[in-house]
């Protein structure tokens, strides 16, 4: 019936259709819709930037005005991926400078941008409204005095935990008297700010919803910045820091009464040095929070931390330290009966001490806290009885990541492995999505999720199974698998080839430290020609011809429309370029020359 | 993994202590202990390493970090504090993000003693930026002290009694110092923690200074 409307009909409907997702099924349905659809689509997601090409995104989404791009894979995050790896962003940026693309948003996360991407960025695209920066590095502060200074629509600067090199330039005085469009600044990534400037910008900006300011704002800037942004809806405080009695201060008292003023505001995070005893002025907006950030929050602990947490009855999402200790989660369970998402992060992370979370407070919030759909948590300690609790408490869990201090730890009071507490988890969570693994695990634990995790979509293993049969119960199961990640985990060639067609059906695959071995990924390569499959051979211990069975220490591969990248390290073998480059020595050849 | 490849020494061997009687096992009371032909106590607590290779199929343990090779031949007891250490060399793990490894390195805490106090108190050293700052934070928290600067040094004092305090610290080496000889950075870098003595004990270390009021206490 569909095809007898006109085209403007089909797309009118289409407009109603926003995930990236469902809009990728409709363009699948038949020729027509396929057109249709990808003339209309404004919003284009790629999750590896390596998979497909900016050409090739031009080509298909003309009217493409929002891009989100993702690069180095995820164990990155943890130094498991050498610098210079790969993942830049200039090719993209270049291309769609060319192109008459009118790009508005790009968010870019993992990657490497330069301080030239982003001044071709700001002087490309005159409608550019929003430039979201997560994980990335390799540019600094003149990079973003370029895009202040040029993009004069800017309603978003959102700079998430990058590494940028601060010059003494003042890049925030860089946006002009005329920038009055703001709706989101986050620096806290950086260490410095004109304070000045800032202040100014605020003052003109009367559309600020969100602001994320760094420990250079002191409590004095802070108030005067609240005075002109009672609006704010998002904040993030930067130094907390009196060094005077509060009842004293003059300061003090005014940030108490421009606070008051502050209604609107529901997402509280920052504190990264902090007085406590000036928390006080901050329990007026504890009320109404939803989302609490505390998790750079060194400074707030013990009862300080409790009365905050006390105040907070209608919390959703809390990210914090575990000095919070179980009691304090005891708390949180007594007080945030809607809360959806905790994030417990370890405040000495490499320390010999202890973690001071352990599996008594999981229990005591699964049992507060039944609404409670993704998990984050670094703990001591994990008890098969406790996931078991969790699981019935909550079935709700979306994302499950658990992580224990001591790798391959069991169950310190039965010394059993930690599958059939795990195994409740996907037993019970029917939607979940994510899951990280963590303690003592063997192979039942991954038959455990082949069976149940019928949603998963993303699973990270460390220090796990026992034998290939383990990887295989996964990839034969998980029907939506997209991401595999596996460390320190004994799976070799046999479980990587069994199913060698699963890959296309996935993002990426991750394996280090694991059994497979230099002659299994080149038969995997030679298999499966849309697959780049990468060796990060970073200490040179395999001379690539020599040694099929020599074990592989980092591999990545990830399905791609592309021909391998051009632009890899010496250190990244692309083994589909090795084996099928004409001119490149095949490795009869490259043997019969050397030995 | 057999425990024929540990070099097992008792130390009771060694020294010539009786160290076998004195070990503590876990057994039950008026059991004897046990110790097998290779050397492997029965009754104790396992380390890391042995419950690693607990009946589990496996006939390797999988472990590709040399660090984790090496803790399979240690002997039973030094296992389970020699993994904790190395474990920190373990790429990637745990994993947290870089910025999330400082968090606490910005902070200071040391303790803080006043004498005739019945508990002590900690403050975070980089929270502040002077001698100053620090000495009014102190006088918060000991709310019954006022700064009392004579000639330029720093001395508290309690009105109440006209008992006066002054502060000093612990260095990295152990030794008591008085506060405020070295620049504001340097002491915070060595400052272990800070101990408010009465000044009629700082004999010789306090500057001579004229006492306006008497201990009544």
């Amino acid at each position: 019936m569909m095809n007898y409307f006109p085209d403007e009909v089909l797309e009118h409907v289409f407009d109603f259709v926003t995930s990236h997702r469902d809009r990728n099924a409709v363009s699948l349905v038949c020729k027509l819709w396929y057109r249709v659809e990808r003339f209309s689509r404004q919003r284009v997601f790629i999750g590896n930037c390596y998979a497909i090409s900016p050409e090739r995104l031009i080509a298909r989404f003309p009217g493409v005005k929002a891009l989100t791009l993702k690069g180095k894979p995820h164990f990155a995050d943890f130094n498991l991926v050498p610098q210079d790896w790969g993942g830049y962003v200039q090719p993209w940026i270049e291309a769609l400078a060319r192109s008459r693309i009118g790009l508005e948003e790009l968010r870019l996360k993992r990657m490497v941008v330069s301080d030239e991407s982003l001044d071709v960025l700001s002087r490309s695209f005159t409608n550019f409204k929003s430039l979201v920066l997560v994980s990335c590095e390799g540019f600094t502060t003149d990079g973003l005095a370029a895009i202040a200074a040029n993009c004069w629509f800017l309603r978003e600067l959102d700079l998430q935990e990058n590494e940028i090199e601060e010059k003494k330039n003042d890049w925030l005085g860089c946006f002009p008297d005329s920038c009055t469009s703001l709706v989101s600044l986050n620096f806290a990534c950086l260490k410095e700010v004109n304070l000045a400037a800032l202040e100014r910008l605020v003052a003109r900006n009367p559309n600020l919803k969100s602001l994320k300011l760094n420990g250079a704002v002191t409590l004095e800037a802070l108030q005067r910045i609240l005075m002109r942004a009672p609006q704010l809806v998002d904040l993030g405080t930067g130094s907390f820091v009196l060094d005077r009695d509060p009842n004293d201060s003059e300061t003090y008292k005014k940030l108490r009464a421009t606070i008051l003023q502050c209604r609107s505001i529901r997402n509280l995070s920052g504190f990264l040095k902090v007085t406590p005893r000036c928390l006080p002025a901050i329990y007026p907006i504890c009320l109404n929070l939803t989302y609490l950030n505390l998790s750079y929050a060194a400074g707030i602990h013990g009862s300080e931390l409790i009365k905050l947490i006390r105040l907070c009855g209608k919390l959703q999402r809390l990210w914090i330290l575990d000095c919070i200790e179980d009691k304090g989660l005891e708390v949180v369970a007594s007080t945030c009966k809607d809360l959806q998402e905790l994030r417990v992060f370890p405040s000495d992370p490499f320390g010999a001490g202890h973690t001071a979370v352990t599996e008594t407070g999981l229990v005591a919030i699964s049992s507060g806290c039944p609404k409670l759909n993704s998990l984050l948590y670094l703990c001591q300690q994990m008890t098969n009885a406790a996931l078991i609790a969790v699981a019935k408490n909550c079935p709700n869990f979306i994302r499950f990541r658990l992580c224990i201090r001591d790798p391959a730890k069991p169950d310190p009071v039965t010394m059993q492995p930690l599958d059939e507490g795990f195994g409740a988890i996907v037993q019970s969570s029917k939607r979940l999505r994510r899951l990280s693994l963590s303690g003592l695990l063997t192979d039942r634990v991954l038959l455990y999720i082949g069976k149940y995790a019928e949603q998963l979509e993303m699973l990270s293993i460390a220090f796990a199974g026992e034998s290939d049969k383990g990887m295989l119960y996964v990839l034969n199961g998980c029907k939506k698998l997209r991401k595999l990640e596996i460390r320190d985990s004994p799976f070799g060639d046999m479980a990587l080839l069994r199913d060698v067609g699963k890959y296309e059906t996935m993002r990426s695959l991750w394996m280090s430290s694991c059994d497979v071995t230099l002659g299994g990924c080149k038969t995997l390569a030679k298999k499966m020609p849309r697959l780049n499959v990468e060796i990060i051979n970073e200490n040179d211990q395999i001379k690539f011809a020599h040694e099929d069975s020599q074990k592989v220490e980092k591999m990545y591969l990830y399905r791609t429309l592309v021909w391998p990248r051009d632009d890899a390290p010496e250190f990244v073998w692309t083994l589909e370029k090795l084996l099928f480059t004409p001119g490149v020595l095949l490795e009869d050849q490259w043997s019969s020359l050397t030995n | 993994m057999s425990p024929e490849n540990r070099n097992y020494m008792p130390e009771s061997d060694v020294v010539g202590l009786n160290l076998k009687e004195t070990e503590l096992t876990l057994g039950m009371p008026g059991e004897t202990r046990v110790t097998t032909d290779t050397g492997v106590k029965l009754g104790t607590k396992r380390g890391f390493s042995e419950t690693i290779d607990l009946n589990l199929g496996r006939s390797n343990v999988k472990c590709h970090d040399k660090v984790c090779d090496d803790e399979l031949e240690n002997d039973v007891l030094g296992g389970a504090t020699k993994s904790l250490t190395e474990k920190a060399q373990l790429v990637g793990w745990p994993p947290v993000r870089a910025s999330r490894k400082n968090v606490m390195k910005s902070c200071k805490f040391i303790k803080v003693a006043v004498d005739g106090a019945p508990y002590l108190r900690k403050v975070d050293l980089e929270m502040y930026n002077s001698y100053q700052q620090l000495l009014s934070a102190l006088e918060d928290m000991f709310s019954c002290l006022t700064i009392r600067n004579y000639l330029n040094e720093k001395k508290l004092m309690d009105p109440a009694n006209g008992v006066e305090y002054v502060a000093t610290y612990e260095d990295r080496d152990g030794d008591w110092m008085l506060v405020g000889d070295v620049p504001w950075k340097m002491f915070v870098e060595s400052c272990k923690r800070v101990r408010l003595m009465k000044s009629s004990e700082a004999i010789g270390l306090a500057p001579r200074t004229p006492q306006k009021c008497s201990s009544t206490a």
